[in-house]
């Protein structure tokens, strides 16, 4: 039992620092994420037939394809053909970005749609362009709905972010399985870093719910 | 000599899902006119109103504003026109992320470019206007819909519009609303704005409209002043769907 406990005492503080690289590597996943997101959402519910055919083509293919499959295929096969040189880091953090953001799109698109109508009448009819009414009028309702959403999607490339051990990367996970691979104690190591994501999860969640009470529009709530 | 009108409407048609929703309607609006559209839902009132300003783009037919015919093909020309058409919802289409205050001052921003401190003068003046200067830090949620509706009314007053288009603006309220919004559209068009408004309350079309504009399927059937229309013994299609409504309201013509 001491004997445990020692084991992750020596290893934490190495496990902390891969904890910092998932955390880098998940915010800007997110980030990037985000911006797809957001982008691809608009452009599917007000562009044109191409560009909702383009964007529809992204999230399937996205959607549908395994995030491991993912990381091989771009880490080993695109990012080499076109040699780009990008470090095993860099791939999993576009990669997981891509991802989201096709899972993003479709959080934001439905949360757009699920404004009424009328919103977006009275900006054009007080003289407002498409464009200044979606960023002014539009997008801060729908991003506003989409908080509980993006909490959960947050949660899913926390732990999709675990993948990233094959590539490399010293995240989390390749840091657990180096020491475990040395010391034998994978109970206690894995366990650890099992708590480490937990950890993570719950930290982000709980500062996203703060956030959505935070902008919450006031007299806007189904509690009494 | 015929005054030259603020806003002309001429031949305005459109079809939705194959549908005739308008059929070639044109009417004019004089300088402080107010013009109120009357029929059975359906008849194409409110796809008129939305047709003037290009909410909903006509098929063919033209809007002019003050001698000039608005153009579609260029953008920038067909904000600023909207900018001096002002519009009322029935259903107010406050933005719901807004305080009244700022309702009023996002365009004046956003479009007009006006300056933080400027916007919130003219945004609180026009919310006094229609009083609810009390209410400019309550978001939509927290106002009442006669509230609501007079936000929006001041919303579109800051604007500064030549022309205001109403949409059954007190449809959607409870009858004990009703009257504080009337009431604003009553000032308003003393103050001499030009309006254009959909609506059913006789009451007030009686003693405000200068004339009344009868729509059904797509076209306008009748038109003239009220009490040529609305005498019971006029035998026009407008004095019987008027007596009609007031018998749902329990009124005698």
């Amino acid at each position: 039992m001491l004997d445990s406990l020692v084991t992750i005492k020596e290893a934490l503080p190495y496990l902390l620092q891969g904890a910092l690289v998932t955390i880098s590597a998940v915010a800007g996943a997110m980030g990037l994420g985000l911006v797809l997101g957001i982008t691809m959402a608009v452009g599917q519910v007000y562009g044109n037939r191409l560009i909702r055919t383009l964007v529809g083509v992204y999230v399937w293919f996205f959607r549908g394809v395994p995030v491991l499959v993912l990381l091989f295929l771009f880490y080993f096969g695109l990012f080499s053909l076109l040699e780009l040189n990008l470090s095993a880091f860099w791939s999993v953090t576009l990669v997981l970005g891509m991802t989201t953001g096709a899972y993003q799109s479709q959080i934001f698109r439905g949360a757009i749609q699920s404004l009424p109508q009328g919103q977006l009448k009275a900006a054009r009819a007080l003289g407002m362009s498409d464009a200044k009414s979606i960023r002014s009028i539009i997008l801060p309702q729908a991003l506003r709905l989409s908080i509980p959403g993006w909490s959960n999607e947050y949660s899913i490339i926390l732990k999709d972010s675990a993948l990233a051990f094959v590539l490399g990367t010293s995240e989390i996970m390749a840091r657990t399985h180096f020491v475990a691979s040395r010391t034998y104690k994978h109970l206690e190591l894995y366990l650890t870093a099992g708590v480490l994501y937990f950890i993570l999860t719950w930290l982000g969640v709980k500062a996203l719910s703060k956030l959505e009470r935070k902008v919450r529009i006031p007299g806007y709530t189904h509690q009494e | 000599m015929e005054p030259i009108p603020i806003l002309q409407v001429e031949q305005v048609s459109k079809n939705l899902g194959g549908k005739k929703i308008l059929k070639s309607v044109s009417l004019n609006l004089n300088k402080g006119d107010l013009k109120v559209l009357i029929g059975p839902s359906g008849g194409g009132k409110s796809t008129l109103l939305q047709c003037i300003n290009y909410l909903i783009p006509p098929d063919s037919g033209h809007i002019v504003l003050e001698g000039q015919t608005v153009s579609t093909h260029n953008k920038q020309q067909l904000f600023e026109f909207r900018q001096q058409v002002g519009m009322i919802f029935q259903d107010f289409n406050l933005f719901d992320h807004l305080n009244a205050l700022d309702n009023v001052t996002i365009a004046l921003r956003k479009v007009k470019k006006m300056n933080k401190t400027d916007a919130k003068q003219l945004a609180m003046i026009e919310l006094e206007k229609v009083g609810v200067g009390d209410k400019a830090n309550l978001y939509p949620a927290q106002l009442s819909g006669g509230q609501k509706q007079r936000v929006s009314i001041a919303r579109a007053l800051a604007m500064d519009p030549k022309v205001m288009l109403l949409d059954e603006p007190t449809s959607a309220l409870d009858p004990e609303l009703i009257g504080e919004v009337l009431a604003v559209i009553r000032n308003l068009s003393q103050g001499g704005m030009t309006m254009l408004m959909a609506t059913h309350q006789i009451g007030f079309i009686k003693s405000l409209a200068d004339e009344i504009v009868f729509m059904q399927e797509g076209e306008i059937i009748e038109r003239g002043r009220p009490n040529e229309l609305l005498s019971p013994d006029s035998g026009t299609r407008t004095a019987d769907f008027c007596s009609k409504l007031n018998d749902l309201n329990g009124e005698v013509v």
